[in-house]
């Protein structure tokens, strides 16, 4: 059978989020036939000129509907299993948005997930990690049967531009439920990059202390254009919001810079920056795991270390 | 109002996993198990809207073997009013287990399901929403804040983007996420008092389930080790080793 990928595209506003082009290079080490996306929106237009760029996209199907004016799996799922027909894999990003979605469209396949993607081995083979990441199966999907997966967007890096894939509109004749009301959406609201896709993170953990205390990440996070995480126990505390966390159930992210400050490095954390390129690590306590894993490591008191890295990158 | 609790038996968080050297699966003799800790989240849960009136019972349920009995006399210590085990030797992958819950849920007609998230062994985050799928019920996933009132559950979610929030009419389904509470401690009377509470088996293969189209694992690697890099005794020597690695 020729393989197919639909790819279900996230966005937000009207702005496609790299997790789809991250997608996208998982569909191509399939060496498919063909890579379709998907747009769900009310308005799909602008996402779907966006997606229609990425480099060996085939087309983009885009699904104008005001049910689909949030990602609600419940409305989204349906429209999505019956347009995969044709397709032998339908991928979504391993983000909080194809998580609670893409699971819907593989009961609706009677199909078993493949979370996490992280490998290609063949058409139906691949690598995923379980375990908080402390073991990694190779697994056989069912030949003859759709294959729908979340991909891990941390294992993939975002296609290549410059396609040029033709748009066309496309509606799913099923039946959507209206048991789901979308209330609101609180976001942290910050112009600091974004932390799944900047090059740079600065991280605090509870060794930070308090949110007030956070300021400083945040300040050597400007020093270096980076974006701003924190370890669940930081989260947890207070000291900032969720959207902030990384780690096995938090973010999982692989910047080139890791710096991470008044973290201990508990396995559920690791999980989330094992692909970083280089790890910093500040932490006045010698034996931290974290100083297990660290590229460059630096023992001592953070609230001395801090200003005084920001005092050498400003003369750097 | 009836709470149904999906409730896993796991390796213990604390414990460092091991891949056996032939490759072959993880060491998992003679190693802790705990309740999935996402689990323990959606049982208190459930707790708490019964110690605010809004429900009236609260019933845990495993899929596991027959061992797994401890581990559902946990939950009804913690305070569930019923345990139901249903009972098989195999694992069971996810759109298994969301259909053997879907038998329990036709069976109990519970107002609200809630699980885990994820179970943090297989990571796969996906039978809450397969189950909600199955039953065509609301899922509410990654629940940080539920409230319930008038045949509506209004659900915070923690999502990329911040914190979102959704209403659904129930019944409906609803996974933890780790801010949603913190679970109680189990007080030693409770122990006893969970002895005499009502524990009910039921066969899986009694049950009529299709397992569907699973996966299969072939080979399980320990995963790539970064090494242990280099100490630097201040922030300028630091500085100089992150220009060195051409990253300033
Ligand atoms: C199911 C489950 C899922 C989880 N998921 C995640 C997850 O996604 N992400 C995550 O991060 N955690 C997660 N955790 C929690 C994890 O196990 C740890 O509890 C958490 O990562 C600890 O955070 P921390 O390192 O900030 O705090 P701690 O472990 O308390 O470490 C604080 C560190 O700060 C150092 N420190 C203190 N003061 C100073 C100072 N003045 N200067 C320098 N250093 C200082 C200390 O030496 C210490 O090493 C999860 C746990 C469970 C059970
Ligand atoms: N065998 C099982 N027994 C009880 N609950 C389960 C079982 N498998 C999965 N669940 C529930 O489904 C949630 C998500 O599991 P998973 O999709 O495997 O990550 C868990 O947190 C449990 O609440």
């Amino acid at each position: 059978m020729a393989n197919k990928v639909l790819v279900v595209a996230e966005h937000l506003d009207g702005k496609l989020n790299a997790s789809t082009a991250r997608t996208v290079s998982a569909a191509q080490a399939l060496s498919p036939d063909a890579i379709d996306i998907v747009v769900l929106a009310a308005d799909p237009s602008a996402v779907a000129a966006q997606a229609a760029q990425i480099g060996g996209v085939s087309r983009v199907l885009a699904v104008a509907n005001p049910a689909n004016a949030h990602a609600l799996a419940q409305v989204l799922g349906p429209q999505v299993a019956q347009l995969a027909a044709g397709y032998s894999h339908v991928f979504g990003p391993s983000t909080t948005f194809g998580k609670d979605l893409m699971p819907v469209v593989a009961a609706l396949l009677g199909v078993n997930q493949v979370s996490d993607l992280m490998a290609v081995e063949g058409s139906h083979t691949f690598k995923r990690p379980i375990y908080a990441g402390n073991a990694i199966i190779t697994v056989e999907a069912p030949a003859g049967q759709a294959v729908v997966a979340t991909v891990r967007t941390a294992s993939w890096p975002e296609a290549a531009g410059g396609g040029n894939a033709a748009v066309e509109a496309t509606s799913a004749d099923v039946a959507l439920p209206s048991h789901t009301r979308w209330i609101g959406l609180a976001a942290g609201g910050s112009d600091r990059p974004d932390l799944q896709s900047a090059r740079r993170v600065v991280s605090g953990g509870r060794g930070v202390g308090s949110e007030e205390n956070f300021r400083i990440v945040y300040s050597l996070a400007d020093k270096l254009g980076a974006a701003v995480g924190a370890s669940r126990a930081a989260v947890d505390a207070g000291y900032c919001p969720n959207e902030m966390q990384v780690g096995q159930t938090g973010k999982i992210i692989a910047p080139e810079l890791y710096v991470a400050i008044g973290i201990s490095g508990a396995i559920q954390h690791l999980t989330g920056i094992k692909d970083a390129g280089t790890i910093v690590a500040i932490n006045k306590d010698p034996e931290a795991a974290i100083f297990e894993v660290a590229d460059i490591g630096l023992v001592g008191d953070l609230f001395q270390l801090l200003p005084e890295l920001e005092k050498a990158l400003g003369d750097a | 109002m009836k709470i149904l609790v999906a409730y896993k038996r796991v390796v213990d968080y604390n414990v460092r996993i091991q891949v056996k050297p032939d490759g072959s699966g993880v060491v998992t003799e003679g190693v802790k198990l705990s309740p999935n800790p996402f689990d323990e989240i959606a049982l208190e849960e459930a707790l708490r809207l019964r110690d605010k009136g809004i429900a009236t019972e609260v019933v845990v349920a495993t899929i596991a073997p027959a061992d797994a009995q401890a581990h559902l006399r946990n939950g009804l210590a913690m305070g569930a009013n019923r345990a139901i085990h249903v009972v098989t030797d195999q694992p069971v992958q996810p759109l298994a287990a969301a259909r053997t819950l879907l038998r329990l849920v036709e069976k109990e007609q519970p107002d609200l399901v809630i699980l885990g998230k994820q179970a943090i062994d297989d990571d796969a985050n996906q039978t809450g929403q397969m189950l909600a799928t199955l039953w065509g019920r609301p899922q509410a996933t990654f629940a940080s804040k539920v409230e319930v009132a008038a045949g509506k559950a209004t659900v915070t979610r923690e999502v990329d983007a911040g914190l979102e929030t959704l209403e659904v009419d129930l019944p409906a389904v609803v996974t933890t996420d780790l801010r949603l509470n913190e679970p109680r401690f189990i007080k030693l009377p409770d122990i006893m008092k969970a002895k005499s509470k009502p524990l009910e088996t039921l066969q899986l293969a009694e049950l009529g389930v299709q397992a569907g189209a699973e996966l299969k694992t072939t080979t399980y690697a320990p995963p790539a080790k970064r090494s242990k890099g280099v100490m630097v005794k201040d922030a300028a020597e630091l500085v100089a080793a992150l220009k060195q690695k051409g990253l300033l």
